[in-house]
């Protein structure tokens, strides 16, 4: 479903990512794990088509990047640190938006199921801007799936959530995977990635430095991974 | 579940989307009325005119009024989509990105056209002129918005990705909008000195060639102007 291989990204005279291989299988669920700086946001906005490849080849759901990247946006819901809402809209009114925008016919009927999935419907006709971030969060993510994309992106969704959005993220992240929908994620936080992921790749240095399932440290944990793996 | 929407769909979405938006905070068009409003005011101040002199600096006082509002809300209008990273959220939508252009550049013509329509019966009270209420100086008016609106659009989609977009925009902007606003300027004079068309025809025809090159031009580099 994606196929990167030898990627690199430069910023000026700077290198971000060297040479990054990198691929997920259809409905895998993969935490990129990293440190600050370590190139991941840049890596899914060259994903996301939002950034161009200084080198390598990219390729999501068949079609390479940057050539194909209308088709590309089609089939991919992405989250960022933003939630890339109007606060003067209302939750109905942005997803109407965006429903617009990605070409949905009877986009009503979805809006409906959407907010209902994130846990907004009693909301739906208040402004975003009297959200709090947890919310604005949530229907954040009902904006990246409006289209049922077939891969979602998510770079670091938890941030800036208390323990209760947290745990109604958890949820939502699992119904998108329990779909069979293919989610990369980025995240700090270890003990999410761990209970949600099928596939852990740490990024360091600007390539995969470790990348393994469950399986592959079922005698330890995902922090002794992450540790080891940026120790090589 | 999705098509990529049409083009024209896209556009319209953009644009009612800024409307819907702009009709429920109210920030920019206030912020160009009163604007517009205080050069106006300054003006009539600054210039105590006699009805012959007023002939003359009619159309230049009302370009200067509107390309310095005009510059507010563009500047504006791309910050909204800049600050909370709903450009990206543009972005991502699987449609040709020159829809981006055109949704925004529709919604800041109107924001324009809205304040002109409030600012030129503001003017013609103060300096007691009413030869600006004819057909062929609104059509100026929308002549000469097209092609600054197009034009700003761009640039403001380029500005508002450095830190010092508000300074830059105007920077950018005025010089690239000379000839728009010099023919503008030219082709509503002559219509409030009361000229015969064909002494104002030249200007007025550079204008719509202007409008073109500027609206084709902007379309074709929209493009690489908002990618990374």
């Amino acid at each position: 479903m994606i196929e990167v291989k030898k990627l690199v990204k430069r910023f000026g005279l700077k290198t971000i990512l060297k040479g990054l291989d990198f691929s997920v299988q259809p409905g895998e669920f993969v935490a990129l794990l990293g440190p600050n700086g370590a190139g991941k946001t840049t890596f899914l906005r060259i994903l996301a088509s939002l950034s161009r490849p200084s080198l390598g080849s990219v390729k999501v759901a068949g079609y390479p990047l940057p050539n194909e990247s209308a088709k590309v946006r089609a089939r991919l819901g992405v989250v960022s640190h933003l939630p890339l809402l109007y606060p003067d809209l209302t939750a109905e009114e942005n997803l109407e938006f965006y429903a617009r925008m990605y070409g949905i016919s009877n986009y009503h009927v979805r809006i409906t199921e959407v907010l209902k999935m994130v846990g907004l419907e009693p909301r739906r006709r208040d402004l975003v801007r009297t959200f709090s971030r947890g919310m604005q969060q949530r229907l954040s993510i009902g904006r990246a799936i409006i289209h049922d994309p077939e891969v979602a992106l998510f770079d670091e969704p938890y941030t800036g959530l208390d323990q209760d959005a947290s745990e109604m993220l958890d949820d939502v992240l699992r119904s998108v995977a329990a779909k069979g929908r293919t989610v990369v994620m980025t995240s700090h936080d270890l003990a999410r990635a761990e209970d949600l992921a099928t596939r852990f790749d740490v990024l360091s240095r600007g390539v995969i430095v470790a990348s393994g399932t469950k399986d592959d440290f079922k005698n330890s944990n995902l922090l002794d991974f992450y540790r080891k793996a940026l120790e090589t | 579940m999705t098509s990529s929407p049409s083009f024209f769909k896209a556009v319209f979405a953009i644009a009612r989307k800024d409307l819907a938006t702009e009709f429920r905070s109210r920030e920019l068009i206030s912020a160009m009325l009163v604007f517009s409003m205080l050069v106006i005011l300054i003006f009539n101040f600054a210039l105590e005119l006699n009805p012959d002199a007023r002939r003359t600096v009619t159309a230049g006082v009302l370009w200067t009024t509107f390309a310095f509002a005009g510059t507010l809300g563009l500047n504006r209008s791309m910050a909204v989509e800049k600050d909370r990273g709903c450009m990206d959220g543009l972005l991502l939508a699987p449609v040709d990105r020159s829809a981006i252009f055109f949704g925004k550049a529709i919604s800041n013509l109107v924001f324009m056209l809205l304040v002109e329509m409030i600012v030129i019966p503001m003017y013609a009270m103060l300096y007691n002129e009413t030869r600006i209420f004819q057909l062929e100086f609104f059509g100026v008016l929308l002549l000469g918005s097209i092609g600054y609106i197009a034009v700003g659009t761009l640039l403001s989609a380029m500005s508002v990705q450095t830190r010092t977009r508000d300074v830059l925009l105007p920077i950018l902007l005025f010089p690239v909008a000379v000839p728009v606003l010099l023919a503008s300027v030219k082709a509503s004079g002559g219509i409030v000195a009361g000229l015969p068309f064909e002494d104002y025809v030249t200007p007025l025809n550079l204008l719509i060639v202007y409008d073109v090159i500027f609206l084709a031009g902007s379309y074709m580099s929209f493009d690489f102007v908002v990618e990374e």
